[in-house]
């Protein structure tokens, strides 16, 4: 099995870069000014009495360092099968398009005769958007998902307000199952968080939801399917529920890589959705960010966007402000570069790449649960819902848990052990006991889901066998498990070198 | 024929994992969706162009169509700044490692984990502070978060922003503040600057002090460039209202001024973009939040974070996340704000620009950035009509045109058709500066730049 092949990560007991300092050395030389700045400039009251304490650092060194610290790094040069929101491979062609000056020097102030191509690109992706979605418009300014969250209830609330209702719509209701960014941004905008508990199904219940709503309901905000590959079949109900009692429905479409081209959120009702550039379509995730959240809505909503918008005219593309609008999410147009790489991805895939990669990453994991369910001990989120999981299916070791008291973070470290990035497990709050998620979408071969299989197969017997080895994972990455234990403690965490000086080593 | 990003779509392959499923056809893996939810219509985008020649070819061609700031022909800030990149950061940042790296372990995703580490720990040195969160989306983020901070710990709802706030950052603050006159928003009342100085009008901040007030927001230096003469002032002011004092930096400059922890800011905030990030069209910005490392500052941080920890190994050390439960990660709407995906790929890079610098690289460049500025600024003042608005600047000065006859409009295009990108037009948001512009010198220029745009200038105004 394919769980022989030898690995170990890189160990290089690299020193922080703090601890590489040397008197003297430096890895930067600015230019000497071309007139030294007159004393009367700026008042000595203003001025630094002592330098940082920078390290000391040749330039090799600094590169050195850091080219290692990046081989202390799995990513996905491991095999990744991280659930929800699809990792997936990012075409580097992209990211040398990204840096190319037409793009990296590019100034966000620039007059709009100067940048005629991004804005051209930045329409096209709205437009490509509203093919997939059947929203009227969208926008790119939230630097990730939870900004376009955020962008929806800022959206919402200048929607209310300017139908003086806002004072009495005060709740947003979701889902237990929905990114926790969804309640999290409603409660930051002002309001109150209504969450439905999952039901038998899998879903809250039209019972529940109906329940729930009322004259007081500003928004629904849902992701379908969910993060266990379950469909809610009743979300145009909810829809109608929600639009009936005047609210307004927000679809996170984090989960759009099974429904690719199948499903339109505008043709389900919903009024606006939300998808993510980074990762969904091929950006990369940086380890976190840069990325995109590229927020639709409809025409309705559209006067409430962030600004500026990116219209094509008569004299070319251009920028305006949206009189109406809620002014500004983040700065500028976004991270214009990524939406590049996305439209970038979007033509390499066209509509029927798009069809195939959907079709591909829900018959993988349809694959994958077939695999991973014949390994004893592992069981399946809502088994009671037998129809195909989308994209990526819940599962519990909760059985195995139990017989060996080896849990799940357990086996997700001795994974790494086998090369394998550390597999999603679920966002809070659990409702399965000992959860993980994985998902390979449409750019993982299957050779690397054979693996990734066979690994935690091969983990679950060890487990069994030598339940030490499983608990004191992992042995051959960079360093042992981490005891988080005092991490929270006030006298003991340490977020820089200063406190880490203070708290550690003094 | 096969996609090149797709090994699953030979058709061997498909047709192994069909019949280990026992399907026929692939849509039969779809039955969970009712057929009236599926697309009535077809999405309208072309065929797939599956040739990376072909690909490349049609991105360059409309990229092309841009005209990209050259260094040294750029006098645009406001925002977003261009400063000399250095090469080995380029080289990081392109790392597939760090690229690609999703969430990870401590143990194998650990030498991402160290970076982030080390930014927050050079972060910590210049603003002279000993907590630093991971950066959010931008300045305003920081910036609105960080007022938000303030507003949690002090139980009040009215926070003082400087009326000369970068109009972009303002409405990001807004936004993160909420619509005026909403139950949970929080109150942004502007405090003047003064004419004559460009600085905080101190007698308006202290009529506008009460004990209703969260926070004290300044940026220094400021929006239009000036640094604040009377910062221990104002945190005096600030405390004793019991209001914190959130100071807004350039983290270029501090190695030339004072740090804020040195002067009374209880919480800091500033760009990551000048650290080493292009401009990328304003998709290289980012935000840091610092404070002082005690309970009630880092218990209200909404961004994650990294700590020192021990692992199982005797005298081996990992990173961690600390205080994680208090994010939305950990506690949903009941966490501080709300966080996501970031800019973490550029604090890797941060963290790398920093280390090149040193305390030499850095204390040498903000003395060079300044004398570049103030030297073109003295040279710009010596023509006719034209004049800067005050001194005692960082890298942005604003330069009044008000006297020339002509708008900045006219005098930009006029510039733009001499291949030099000129500055910010402040006539429309500060419209008490006439026809101004914020204009930004660095390392970057040279003494040929700086006659290019005189001259250049100076035809443009004939």
């Amino acid at each position: 099995m394919t769980a022989n092949r030898r690995y170990h990560a890189p160990v290089w007991d690299e020193p922080l870069i703090m601890e590489m300092s040397a008197p003297g050395r430096r890895g930067f030389v600015p230019p000497a000014p071309i007139e030294a700045m007159p004393p009367e400039h700026l008042p000595a009251t203003v001025l630094r009495d002592e330098l940082p304490e920078l390290p000391e650092v040749c330039e090799p060194d600094v590169l050195r360092h850091y080219l290692r610290l990046s081989q202390e790094t799995m990513g996905m040069i491991g095999v990744s099968l991280f659930g929800t929101c699809t990792m997936k491979y990012n075409p580097r062609v992209n990211e040398r398009l990204g840096a190319l000056a037409d793009l990296a020097e590019v100034h966000p102030h620039q007059d709009d005769s100067q940048v005629q191509g991004l804005l051209e690109i930045v329409h096209r992706t709205d437009l490509a958007l509203r093919a997939l979605s059947g929203m009227d418009r969208f926008v790119f300014q939230a630097g990730g998902g939870a900004g376009a969250a955020f962008t929806h209830v800022a959206v919402a609330r200048a929607y209310f307000e300017a139908r003086g209702e806002l004072g009495r719509r005060t709740e947003i209701i979701t889902t237990q199952q929905a990114h926790p960014c969804n309640p999290a941004t409603a409660a930051a905008a002002g309001f109150t968080v209504v969450t439905l508990p999952i039901e038998e199904d899998g879903y809250p219940s039209v019972e529940a939801l109906r329940a729930a709503v009322s004259e007081r309901t500003a928004c629904l905000m849902v992701n379908n399917p969910d993060d266990m590959g379950i469909y809610n079949p009743h979300i145009k109900e909810w829809v109608d529920i929600v639009h009936e009692a005047g609210g307004l429905c927000f679809y996170d479409h984090a989960n759009f890589n099974g429904v690719m081209t199948r499903l339109k959120a505008r043709e389900l009702g919903f009024d606006a959705c939300m998808f993510m550039l980074h990762k969904t379509f091929g950006v990369p995730k940086g380890g976190g960010g840069p990325a995109v959240g590229a927020y639709g809505c409809t025409e309705e909503l559209a006067r409430f966007l962030p600004g500026p918008l990116v219209e094509a005219s008569e004299d070319g593309y251009v920028r305006r402000e949206n009189p109406e609008g809620v002014g500004r999410v983040r700065e500028f147009l976004g991270n214009a570069q990524q939406v590049v790489k996305a439209y970038s991805w979007l033509l390499a895939m066209g509509a029927d790449g798009l069809r195939e990669a959907a079709d591909i990453s829900v018959l993988a994991n349809a694959y994958m649960q077939h695999r991973i369910l014949q390994i004893p001990g592992v069981s399946i989120a809502i088994p009671q819902m037998t129809m195909h999981r989308m994209e990526m299916t819940r599962f519990s070791l909760a059985e195995y848990t139990e017989e060996t008291g080896i849990t799940v973070a357990q086996v997700q470290n001795r994974m790494a052990d086998y090369g394998v990035d550390a597999m999603w497990l679920s966002h809070e709050p659990w409702f399965v006991p000992e959860p993980f998620t994985p998902e390979a979408g449409e750019t993982s071969s299957l050779e690397d889901i054979d693996h990734w299989i066979d690994v935690l197969e091969r983990v679950l017997e060890e487990g069994r066998r030598d339940p030490e080895t499983v608990r004191t994972a992992p042995h051959r990455q960079v360093v042992a498990a981490i005891d988080g234990a005092r991490l929270d403690d006030p006298d003991f965490w340490a977020t820089t070198y200063r406190a880490y000086r203070r708290k550690h080593l003094s | 024929m096969n996609h090149p990003y797709m090994p699953n779509s030979a058709p061997a392959t498909r047709q192994a994992m069909l019949d280990a499923v026992g399907v026929g056809d692939v849509d039969e893996l779809f039955e969970q969706i009712p057929a009236d939810h599926l697309a009535r219509t077809p999405v309208a985008l072309p065929p797939a162009m599956r040739s990376e020649v072909q690909l490349d070819r049609t991105l360059r061609t409309v990229l092309a169509r841009n005209e990209p700031a050259e260094p040294g022909r750029c006098f645009l800030g406001a925002g977003a700044w261009q400063h000399h990149v250095p090469a080995v950061c380029d080289e990081i940042a392109g790392r597939s490692e760090f690229l690609t790296s999703v969430w990870g372990t401590p143990s194998s995703d650990y030498g991402r984990n160290q970076a982030w580490f080390e930014f927050a720990s050079q972060i910590g040195e210049l603003v002279d502070l000993d907590f630093v969160g991971l950066p959010v989306y931008s300045w305003g983020a920081a910036s609105g978060y960080a007022l938000r901070m303030a507003a949690r710990m002090t139980g009040r709802r009215r926070v003082l922003v400087p009326e000369t706030t970068d109009p972009e950052r303002l409405a990001v603050i807004r936004t993160l503040c909420g619509p005026s006159g909403a139950e949970r928003s929080l109150v942004v009342d502007l405090v003047r600057a003064e004419r004559d100085t460009g600085r905080l009008d101190l007698g308006a901040l202290a009529q506008l002090l009460d004990t209703d007030v969260a926070a004290v927001y300044v940026e220094n230096p400021g929006y239009l460039g000036v640094v604040e003469t009377e910062m221990v002032r104002i945190g005096e002011l600030a405390a004793a209202h019991g209001a914190e004092l959130v100071v807004g930096v350039d983290p270029l400059s501090l190695g030339l001024l004072a740090a804020p922890g040195t002067y009374g800011a209880t919480i800091v905030t500033g760009p990551t973009q000048p650290l080493g990030v292009h401009l990328h069209a304003g998709g290289g910005v980012g935000g840091f939040i610092a404070t002082p490392d005690v309970e009630r500052y880092a218990r209200e941080y909404p961004t994650l974070q990294v700590s020192v920890a021990p692992t199982r190994t005797e005298g081996e050390r990992a990173f961690g996340m600390t205080l994680f439960g208090q994010s939305s990660y950990g506690s949903r709407e009941e966490g501080n704000d709300w966080t996501g995906n970031s800019v973490y790929l550029w604090t890797v890079v941060n963290a790398v620009y920093l280390a090149l610098l040193g305390p030499a690289g850095i204390a040498e460049l903000g003395h060079t950035i300044a004398g570049n500025a103030a030297y073109a600024a003295r040279r710009l003042g010596e023509i006719d009509g034209v004049s800067v608005r005050w001194g005692g600047f960082f890298k942005e000065f604003v330069v009044d045109l008000t006297a020339t006859g002509r708008t900045v409009a006219q005098v930009n295009a006029a510039l733009r058709d001499r291949g030099i990108v000129g500055g910010k037009d402040l006539s429309t948001d500060f419209p008490w500066l006439g026809q101004s512009a914020l204009l930004c010198v660095t390392e970057v220029h040279d003494a040929d730049d700086v006659a290019l745009l005189v001259d250049a200038l100076k035809e443009a105004l004939a």
